[in-house]
């Protein structure tokens, strides 16, 4: 934090709306030491990501018949497989596909759904009454069986994988931007919008959008944890992204092929999840208390699906 | 009251075909050649096209869709459900032998988060950020953020390692023998429900925060009541809606989350049948038993919402 301040009156003369934001982001820190930590290791395993191919000590694809399934020692600290591969560096691969699954599942399908909330919110009538159907009859799968069903559907693959992960986003951010969407357009400014004689595209997209940022930002942190999760529960059950591409999915799968499966192959990849998931689940919670409160627990179960009745 | 339950009935309905109108256009129009599943990569490129018309036509594949799409609906009417492409037994059948162990962990989940959830919200909410409050709210955290699948896993391992125990991976009903029924539901139950546990724990703690601010507990307390009995008895019941909210809500994660836990654990359910159609691309199996998750998923729904009204009097539709 105190890097940040003084980078903050360093810039001071550069540029003059980044000291605010600089500024912002200290403060933010400040308030909510959790988020910070969690933004930090969110940080260090996107870091880890990019860099993999130097950080990781060895190739993740290849085996090596003389070292087969060793426990962790000085040579591998994360042991070996059963083909002989360095379980370090398949873990700091799979932070690459997972975090890289993640990250554009949730643009797209985020991006998709909170534009279509937009729409909705805004246009309201018959539009609206067919879209909040559809998204109910998405939310009527349980998340994991329905992104099965679309990645065995259009086949195993990275892409698969990112467009079934996508489409079970799409009515989380239809319904939460919809709802801040219907309460914009009763406002004043937008009203004098309407009036002055600006068409619907214009007034949503330039009046309309960007009250919605902020609870953009808050629900793609919240379900970047959601996404890798089931990434990973798909890897797991054998219809993510195939192997030999290093996912930690795939290696829990390939850890219980064995009769006795080794518990460094068990231990390794699942703590990366769980270390990944908290670090973003922390920095969400954090932003969304921060950005939106209206995002809290208890407002969001209104959207989420159930109580549909008496929130609408 | 009558009426708000025929609508809510009908809308239930209304989605449910929605949703299978879904799982048909996902697992038929998409391209994918079932054959190729039936027949193995080399028998496919084997297959003469007369061959592959006969085959079609066997399976009911090569009728117009919308034939296909109304067949099923006839066989869920009457129960069918149609057979499996590779072993031959009825869709029903499957459903029945194995959807029991499922269920008992689905139930004996939601016990355990109840269990474990209410108690810890409880605590939590009577002294806020005291040292239970901080306990329970970090391990929250941490059951929210870990895969159940994976501390399946842990678990399997653990038991495997240290007591050389392993539960039974054949089918055991209860009503075959209890005993060993529960040490195959048991696992899977107690992960899932920890997970949902952490959420009802969240929940309660803020929900009964809200209800104890409220002035008709201020009125128990100047009227010298005890506070155990405030908490139970006047500020808990109004505070559990939401709690039973999330609880219909969490059933997805309970219903998706089982999926891979029963895997994990090496229970023969329904979820570890649905990953081997998938695997298979059984499309007959995967329509009926993604059909059949999203159907309960939508009934309870429409059972949690009902409870509304039977819960909170002030409620009336």
């Amino acid at each position: 934090m105190a890097g940040d301040s003084v980078a903050a009156v360093a810039d001071v003369s550069m540029a003059p709306s980044a000291p605010s934001v600089v500024r912002e982001m200290a403060r933010f820190a400040r308030r909510n030491p959790l988020a910070l930590v969690g933004g930090l290791v969110g940080l260090a395993i996107v870091l880890i990501a990019i860099f993999a191919p130097w950080i990781a000590p060895r190739d993740p694809l290849k085996a090596n018949f003389t070292r087969m399934n060793k426990p962790p020692d000085a040579q591998a600290f994360f042991g070996t497989d059963q083909v002989g591969r360095d379980t370090l560096s398949r873990v700091i691969y799979g932070a690459r596909t997972s975090l890289f699954v993640a990250f554009l599942a949730v643009l797209l399908g985020t991006t998709t759904g909170s534009l279509w909330g937009v729409a909705c919110g805004y246009l309201g009538g018959r539009f609206d009454l067919v879209s909040q159907r559809i998204m109910e009859v998405l939310q009527a799968f349980p998340d994991l069986i329905l992104a099965m069903a679309i990645s065995m559907a259009i086949g195993t693959g990275l892409p698969a994988v990112i467009v079934a992960i996508a489409i079970t986003r799409i009515p989380f951010g239809g319904r939460v931007i919809r709802s801040v969407a219907l309460t914009v357009r009763e406002m004043a400014y937008v009203e004098a919008g309407r009036a002055s004689g600006a068409s619907a595209l214009r007034i949503m997209s330039l009046h309309v959008l960007p009250q919605c940022v902020a609870p953009y930002l808050v629900l793609a942190t919240t379900h970047l944890g959601v996404a890798i999760v089931i990434e990973a529960a798909l890897g797991f059950l054998g219809v993510g992204v195939p192997p030999p591409t290093p996912t930690w999915g795939n290696m829990l799968a390939d850890a219980i092929t064995s009769l006795i499966p080794s518990w460094w192959l068990v231990l390794f990849p699942g703590l990366a999840i769980t270390i990944t998931v908290l670090a973003f689940n922390l920095l969400g919670d954090g932003i969304r208390d921060t950005l939106d409160p209206r995002l809290s627990p208890t407002v969001l179960r209104l959207v989420t699906g159930a109580g549909r009745s008496r929130a609408s | 009251m009558r009426k708000y339950l025929a609508r809510r009935a009908l809308f239930g309905l209304g989605t449910l075909i929605g949703v299978s109108m879904i799982i048909f256009v996902v697992l038929r129009v998409l391209p994918g050649d079932p054959l190729v599943a039936i027949l193995g990569v080399e028998g496919h490129a084997r297959m003469q096209p007369a061959d592959r018309v006969r085959i079609m036509a066997d399976l009911g594949l090569s009728d117009p869709l919308p034939v296909q799409y109304l067949r099923w609906l006839r066989d869920i009417a009457t129960g069918q459900l149609g057979k499996s492409f590779f072993r031959g037994d009825t869709v029903r059948d499957l459903i029945l032998h194995r959807g029991p162990l499922s269920a008992e962990i689905a139930l004996l989940a939601l016990i355990v988060s109840w269990l474990v959830g209410l108690p810890a919200g409880i605590a939590s909410a009577v002294r806020p950020n005291g040292w239970l409050d901080t306990v329970a709210r970090v391990v929250s955290i941490f059951f929210i953020a870990v895969p159940g699948f994976w501390l399946g896993l842990l678990i399997v391992l653990a038991l495997l390692f240290w007591f050389g125990y392993k539960a039974p991976i054949i089918i055991v009903h209860v009503w075959e023998n209890p005993w060993q029924n529960l040490q195959q539901v048991i696992g899977p139950a107690i992960v899932l429900g920890l997970a949902q546990g952490a959420y009802i724990s969240r929940m309660s703690r803020s929900c009964l925060l809200e209800v104890i601010r409220e002035d008709y507990v201020r009125t128990a307390r100047a009227k010298g009541a005890d506070e155990r009995a405030i908490v139970l008895r006047h500020a808990l019941p109004n505070a559990l809606l939401p709690v039973i909210t999330i609880s219909g809500v969490l059933l997805g994660f309970v219903l998706g989350g089982s999926v891979a836990v029963e895997q994990a654990f090496g229970v023969p359910g329904l979820g570890r049948a649905l990953v081997t159609a998938i695997v298979e691309r059984d499309i007959i199996v995967v329509q009926n038993l993604v059909l059949l998750y999203a159907a309960i998923f939508v009934v309870v729904n429409v059972f949690v919402d009902l409870s509304y009204a039977w819960l909170d009097p002030r409620i009336r539709y």
